[in-house]
């Protein structure tokens, strides 16, 4: 484990936390680089390279799906009128189904993200703010 | 003339004493919790201390505006399937924030959108182009909300009179703006959640009482609903109000589209991502948001299948406010006056709620991105900055009571669906190319912006909407040259391609050394 994050200079930067005292400094978001923590440094360090990575596999993955789920599920809407009509049982068409199942993987998707960045995410990020905190 | 007009539905007094006690609960904790503090942080942000779930339930009370409740309820009771699609638009949408939008731009920005798009680029520029789409997207929702609001003052007070309907939508907007006013971020929230639970109750109890007259068959419900609608079976299967012919389907694909991907570029809920302390609280306020939607838009089907059911398509059709009326009608038919009391108090409780938001949204954009960071410079300090948000909210509440009452009883319906469009055009494709593309630079967000913003309204001007269909807004001349009612398919598209090309075309380089920074910071949130 080597050092990641440096410091560039004394900092006046508040931390992460969600207190209020900060707030009205400076009207500006983005702009205390100079004087926070080293960015470039987090930026290079594997653990950041890795984070990212797997965020963003994990994210534009399901993302992908659930827009190819929903456009089929319009597509089929729009074009495919006897298919969806299909009665399954009673009033119950096919349709219905498949509008129920778009709620049903709404909600799966939610919980499953939620769970994952909660074990693969929180953990990784709090490492990576533990060390810009002790680099200071 | 209309069963309402008869007054034969519900009682005025009554309406009036549910709506009287929502305003009076809310504006006591508005002033209980307001902010007297006069940081930036505490007018925009709530000070950045509301929990997760409180703000989930904000956001859901932020999200369920007017054209939701009593509209998806109204279209599902008279095109049947075809409004479902709404519901199941508005919800899935909502993927798009939890995994893409809400974490990062909370981490990123502090008040507004236009802090996310401007971080790494040349400030002025970009700011000027979020708040004009901040500014047209929040006054367009909520000319869509005031306009409703003088049928829904008609259905609830009984007052017919054009002069009386104005007055009534006046008072309304002093007291929205007395909301945002005394209460900031922090007060408006509170309005939002208890909205939201009301009108949740409320549908769910709805729900229940249907499903269970009909021996929670949904097949009887059905049935029923389509005994008593005029198109009868066909309503139980798509195609009811798009699928007459090939433009109409494409509409319908185009408005589809506009739906899923318009919600995470609202200004209004981007910015309610900021009120929360940390990433991991602004996931929570989006797992909490698709619960309640999940439960509203579920409740939806049965409720608008319910009106058509025990109402009927033709009463709804006849009654003051036609297919909106389809809820209140309901609950009267389900729960006397005493019911659709609270049904129509709560839908207007709605429309205040939801104005309120986007008042302290387009308020807060004029005096942050306008005024201190493009007049000032960043060198504003934040008194005289909340003071100008004030002043602003102040205007914009006057804009949008003279908007609704020159509004009140035109079609302007489309502008809620329009306001998507725009949102998905011009924030979702600039958002997500800051977010996620290194060399995105200024040029690039100024032309995505623009050609998305610029773009639709271009559709919109040549479009049915506004001639040459009998449901148009100026009859008489016909000047349409697009067929689509709904730009989305045309200009969400464009918005992309003209980011890509302004920024592989333009000159300007994109900062790397902030490009990292922004990279860090919308992942971790370190150093915010």
């Amino acid at each position: 484990m080597t050092q990641v994050v440096g410091r560039r200079a004394a900092s006046s930067t508040a931390p992460p936390t969600p207190s209020a005292t900060f707030g009205g400094i400076d009207g500006r978001a983005g702009t205390g680089g100079a004087s926070g923590p080293d960015f470039d440094a987090i930026h290079r360090s594997p653990e950041f390279t890795v984070l990212r990575a797997r965020f963003r596999r994990f994210v534009f993955t399901l993302t992908a799906l659930f827009l190819l789920w929903y456009l089929s599920y319009v597509l089929l809407a729009a074009y495919a009128h006897e298919f969806m009509a299909t009665r399954l049982t009673g009033s119950i068409s096919v349709g219905l189904v498949l509008g129920f199942a778009q709620f049903a993987s709404t909600i799966a998707i939610t919980t499953v993200y939620a769970r994952w960045a909660r074990r693969r995410i929180d953990p990784a990020v709090a490492r990576l703010h533990e060390r810009a905190e002790a680099g200071r | 003339m209309s069963v309402l007009a008869q007054g034969q539905v519900g009682d005025p007094v009554l309406n009036s004493v549910v709506f009287g006690a929502f305003v009076v609960i809310t504006l006591f904790v508005v002033y209980r919790v307001g902010s007297r503090g006069s940081s930036t942080t505490d007018y925009y942000a709530a000070g950045g201390g509301l929990t997760g779930v409180q703000n989930g339930v904000a956001l859901s009370g932020d999200f369920l505006s007017a054209a939701s409740f009593l509209g998806v309820a109204g279209a599902i009771a008279i095109h049947g399937y075809d409004g479902f699609m709404y519901s199941i638009g508005y919800l899935v949408a909502w993927l798009v924030n939890l995994l893409l939008i809400a974490e990062l731009v909370r981490n990123t920005g502090r008040f507004t959108m236009g802090d996310v798009l401007a971080f790494r680029m040349r400030q002025r520029p970009v700011r000027a182009a979020a708040a004009t789409s901040t500014l047209v997207i929040s006054l367009f929702y909520m000319l869509a909300q005031m306009a409703g609001a003088g049928a829904v003052v008609a259905l609830l007070l009984d007052v017919h009179t054009k002069g009386g309907q104005a007055l009534v939508i006046s008072v309304v907007g002093l007291i929205m703006v007395f909301y945002v006013l005394v209460g900031g971020m922090k007060g408006t929230t509170w309005v939002q959640i208890i909205k939201a639970v009301v009108l949740l109750l409320c549908v769910v109890l709805m729900t229940v009482f249907l499903l269970g007259k009909f021996g929670f068959s949904l097949t009887a419900l059905m049935e029923q609903a389509a005994a008593n609608n005029t198109k009868g079976e066909k309503i139980l299967d798509p195609g009811v109000q798009y699928g007459a012919t090939p433009i109409s389907t494409l509409d319908f694909i185009s408005l589809s589209v506009a739906l899923i991907l318009g919600a995470a570029g609202l200004p209004h809920v981007l910015m309610r991502f900021y009120t929360v302390p940390d990433a991991r609280q602004a996931r929570i306020s989006v797992v909490w948001t698709v619960g309640m939607m999940t439960v509203f838009y579920g409740a939806t089907l049965i409720i608008g299948y319910g009106a058509s059911a025990l109402v009927g398509s033709e009463r709804i059709l006849a009654a003051t406010g036609r297919e909106n009326a389809a809820a209140p009608l309901l609950a009267f038919e389900i729960g006397g006056t005493v019911l659709m009391g609270i049904v129509a108090a709560v839908a207007f409780a709605t429309i205040l709620a939801v104005v309120a938001g986007l008042t302290i949204t387009a308020s807060a954009s004029f005096a942050h991105d306008v005024y201190a960071n493009i007049l000032r410079r960043g060198k504003a300090d934040p008194i005289s900055e909340v003071r100008v948000a004030r002043i602003t909210a102040l205007v914009i509440g006057i804009l949008a009571i003279l908007g609704g009452i020159l509004a009140n009883g035109q079609n302007v319906a489309f502008l809620v669906a329009l306001a998507f469009a725009f949102a998905a055009s011009a924030n979702l494709s600039t958002l997500l190319y800051s977010l996620f593309w290194k060399r995105f630079n200024t040029t690039g967000t100024l032309w995505a912006m623009y050609g998305g913003l610029g773009s639709c309204l271009v559709l919109v001007f040549f479009s049915p909407v506004l001639s040459g269909a009998p449901t148009s807004i100026l009859s008489g001349v016909d000047f349409h040259l697009f067929p689509l009612s709904n730009p989305g398919i045309i200009s969400i598209p464009i918005s992309f391609i003209a980011g890509y090309l302004g920024t592989i075309l333009s000159r300007d380089k994109a900062d790397p050394a902030k490009a990292r920074e922004m990279e860090v910071r919308a992942l971790t949130g370190i150093g915010r």
